[in-house]
């Protein structure tokens, strides 16, 4: 039984009726939630439509794709693109995938639908704030894709724009006209977003909590959400100004990243006293806390979900929240390893290789805490079990690549090599994304009242996890060899060996790809023939599974839950034979 | 279903671990006096971060096959020592691994980039740009001309932007396009752009630097073998930087002296 309390947080809005209200410009964080869902949705496979060509190209460069000269006359004549459309397509894959889809998807989609709802809350303190964040996003990727229909096409300069190649406009090259004034116009706006998001989450889990529900009482899904906003304010609170500077850069004249006696185009350019080192300064003094904005909440998904099926507590859950809480402070001591060949002052290079090797001990702190929960426990192999286990071993694998590059000395010979793409894929891609799979499979049946297909969920788990493996580790090797990336073909002597190499891993991309066909068809074909859910399916603790599937408008239909324990009362003697305790399960004796 | 996912993840982590055993994959030779610390370096972490992954791997993989049996004992196991054992544990691992990889790692490093270069080194300035490198040795008199970015003009070979008409020390200046260097002789360059980013990236030499508009930037090296070796440009410069390359050619020092004389009577 559910008690009642005299909570006073009343819901600050009433459900609206209007269609309009009720979908679109919705205030209800659930739908809000799945507003971002379905962006990132609608990302993550534009994001993977692109990474197919890029992979189709390095491996097949003659290979002709009849659509893509519909998509660009200029950048695909005949359908093979060229040099430079490569570039821009690189871009957009890694702008649209680490912004909204490893963002958007763990942090914001997730975040939204189920932080208020794991503490009790009827929705988030600020609901037309969070309206405006999604809206203020969904405007942010309407401007991105728009540089795909501009004159050039998007820019050439990567998802991190070093400047002044993003700085000095169309003389550095195609794309980057109109396509990079649209890209950092994107980001800034994104950020506002961001920002506005990690306010609002940030003050619901501080004032909004239900009674009982004390901090340490929160579900780990809520701490990494919390944490992570934490991160966000940071972090995107650098990067918006540094877009601004970039935009003044580029339209006013100013030089903030470009410094005197550039000669672009035969032109020497008329900027002087900037500094191109202060773009990735700011960069990535954002860049790498968003690393981690990236994989603290999938952190926190599994952290949640595991037990549920292990149906015993995680291992040591202050020590698990430790780290996550270590690690949100020390990403932001980190961001100069991105920069061991930068110029910087190479003596700056052995002040951040030392925290950036301290922040494994948090991480490995956490992976071995998920991992000794394993032990001995009795456990559910439910899709979202096994996304949980795949999780930890892409995470050991992505982890332990950190070791080298946190080495300048190292870094000196890997910096900028495919070992690099399959250490950022593995640790903040591949990790993220099995968090994000895991809590779909898990959420899904709260979130829309039906059950997903666990056969099509199993099909799903074993072929994406074989494919990552087959994508992401032989990069190990390539960039061992010294393959540099962000080439659009090999035409050095030492890579043209290689390409075989990069043939299996393209292969492994599109069959890894078609996998997540299985994923959408699974959405799809769940969302209306699913099994309808029961209230609690998983025997969970936590709050969102004291409600129905999916939740009322105000979360506990007028009720005010009331938690009595952590979510961690697994494999106890729980009534009815059960063997666990909700959070909001009266103590016998009360 | 936990005892195939035990078995996958061990097959996945034993053949990962082959080919980095079997080096099917591997760096070329070194050929630089620093870069055998670098290879030392690349060594120790191998072995250590190699016996983490496969531990941490196996362990996942025995744990998920335990998990999948079907006993009837419901009283569930502890791991052994509970979370302070593996709190314990990550820190003293992680924490030698960490100590001993800096320690070791910070002398590779200082090597190449905290050492200045020796005051004999021969000096060559290295000028990039989309999408190609120059480099400029200092003719007879040892004196580099002076860098004038007007008088840049890429159709008359000026790339530098040098100023013969009215600057004496530009006039014997040499400008090629590879880096001929002599064997065991110790190198400092100047690394220079004339427009975006572009970095230097000799796999042979253990070596990469960025070239920063705006900034000189010093590296120095000693090469110890003869022969020619590819430089790539590792930092996304634009639509060409897939082919933007350069050779550097490393000599006989007699060779050396026949090219600089051949070329300065150019």
């Amino acid at each position: 039984m559910h008690e009642v309390s005299t909570h006073p947080v009343a819901h600050q809005h009433t459900a609206p009726t209007g269609f309009i209200r009720k979908y679109v410009f919705s205030l209800d964080h659930k739908v809000i939630g799945k507003q971002y869902y379905g962006l990132a949705l609608v990302s993550v496979f534009i994001g993977m439509v692109l990474s197919w060509l890029l992979r189709i190209h390095l491996a097949y460069p003659d290979y002709h794709i009849p659509f893509l000269s519909k998509l660009s006359a200029v950048g695909a004549p005949g359908g093979v693109m060229t040099p430079e459309y490569y570039l821009s397509l690189l871009t957009m894959h890694g702008t649209l995938m680490v912004f909204f889809v490893l963002t958007n998807a763990p942090f914001a989609a997730f975040g939204n639908y189920f932080l208020p709802i794991q503490i009790g809350a009827e929705d988030m303190a600020f609901p037309r704030f969070n309206m405006m964040s999604f809206w203020t996003t969904f405007a942010a990727f309407v401007v991105m894709m728009a540089s795909f229909f501009v004159a050039d096409g998007p820019p050439i300069s990567g998802w991190t724009a070093y400047a002044p190649l993003s700085a000095v406009g169309r003389d550095a090259g195609p794309g980057l006209a109109l396509g990079q004034d649209l890209w950092a116009i994107s980001i800034a706006i994104f950020c506002i977003a961001s920002l506005l998001g990690a306010l609002n989450f940030i003050a619901t889990t501080l004032d909004l909590r239900a009674r009982g529900m004390s901090l340490l009482r929160m579900p780990y899904s809520t701490w990494a959400w919390f944490v992570t906003s934490v991160i966000a304010l940071l972090a995107f609170a650098v990067l918006l100004p540094a877009c601004v500077l970039l935009i003044l850069d580029r339209v006013a004249g100013t030089s903030f990243f470009i410094p005197a006696g550039l000669v672009l185009s035969d032109k020497l350019q008329p900027h002087s006293g900037g500094s191109p080192l202060l773009w990735q300064h700011l960069f990535w003094f954002f860049g790498h806390p968003e690393v981690y904005i990236a994989i603290l909440p999938s952190i926190g998904i599994i952290a949640t979900i595991l037990p549920v099926f292990t149906r015993r507590p995680l291992l040591g859950p202050k020590a698990l929240i430790g780290s996550m809480v270590a690690i949100g402070f020390l990403s932001y001591m980190v961001w100069g390893h991105h920069m061991f060949v930068s110029g910087m002052n190479p003596f700056s290079a052995n002040i951040f290789s030392v925290p950036t090797l301290i922040i494994t001990i948090p991480a490995t702190i956490m992976t071995l805490l998920l991992t000794a929960s394993l032990y001995g426990a009795k456990m559910r192999f439910d899709t979202p079990a096994l996304f949980c286990l795949g999780f930890i071993s892409v995470f050991i694998s992505g982890g332990i690549s950190g070791f080298y590059l946190a080495q300048p000395s190292l870094d000196t010979y890997l910096h900028a090599t495919y070992f690099v793409v399959a250490h950022f894929h593995f640790v903040m891609a591949v990790a993220s994304l099995f968090g994000v799979f895991a809590g779909t499979y898990f959420w899904f049946p709260k979130m829309f009242g039906r059950m997903m297909s666990e056969s099509l969920g199993k099909w799903h788990f074993w072929l994406t996890f074989l494919g990552v493996y087959c994508v992401f580790m032989p990069m190990h090797y390539l960039g061992l060899v010294g393959n540099v990336r962000r080439y659009s073909a090999f035409v050095d002597d030492y890579l043209a060996p290689l390409i075989p190499v990069h043939r299996f891993i393209t292969i492994a991309a599109l069959l890894t790809g078609a996998a997540q066909l299985i994923f959408l068809w699974n959405l799809i074909w769940s969302r209306f023939r699913g099994p309808v859910a029961s209230e609690n399916p998983w025997e969970a603790t936590s709050l969102e599974w004291a409600t129905t599937s999916p939740p009322p408008f105000d979360n506990f239909g007028g009720k005010h839950p009331v938690v009595y324990h952590g979510p961690n009362e697994l494999g106890v003697d729980g009534p009815d034979g059960t063997d666990f305790l909700m959070q909001t399960a009266a103590p016998k004796s009360s | 279903m936990g005892k195939v996912f035990a078995v996958l993840v061990t097959l996945i982590t034993l053949i990962s671990i082959a080919f980095f055993v079997m080096h099917t994959w591997w760096l070329p030779p070194n050929i630089s006096t620093t870069g055998k610390a670098v290879d030392h370096q690349l060594e120790e972490t191998l072995i250590g971060t190699g016996v983490l992954f496969l531990a941490g791997q196996l362990m996942l993989g025995c744990f998920a096959w335990m998990a999948s049996g079907k006993t009837k004992d419901t009283r569930a196991k502890r791991f052994p020592g509970g979370a302070t054992s593996v709190v314990v544990t990550a820190i003293v691992v992680v924490g030698i691994e960490i100590f001993t990889l800096t320690f070791v790692g910070s002398k590779a490093w200082g090597a190449i980039y905290l050492t200045p270069a020796e005051p004999g080194a021969l000096r060559v300035d290295v000028q990039a740009e989309q999408f190609a490198f120059y480099f400029r040795y200092p003719g007879p008199d040892g004196q580099f001309g002076g860098l004038h970015p007007d008088k840049i003009d890429d159709g008359s070979g000026n790339y530098f932007g040098l100023d013969p008409a009215n600057d004496v020390a530009a006039r014997d200046d040499i400008v090629v396009g590879s880096l001929v260097v002599p064997v065991n002789r110790p190198i400092a360059l100047s690394l220079h752009s004339k427009d975006v980013g572009h970095s230097f990236y000799v796999r042979e030499l253990r070596m990469q630097e960025d070239f920063v508009p705006g900034l000189d930037i010093p590296l120095h090296f000693t090469a110890t073998q003869v022969g020619k070796y590819e430089i790539v440009c590792t930092q996304l410069c634009g639509l060409g930087h897939y082919n933007m390359k350069a050779y550097l050619e490393v000599m006989s020092e007699p060779d050396y002296e026949q090219w600089l004389k051949t070329q300065a009577g150019q």
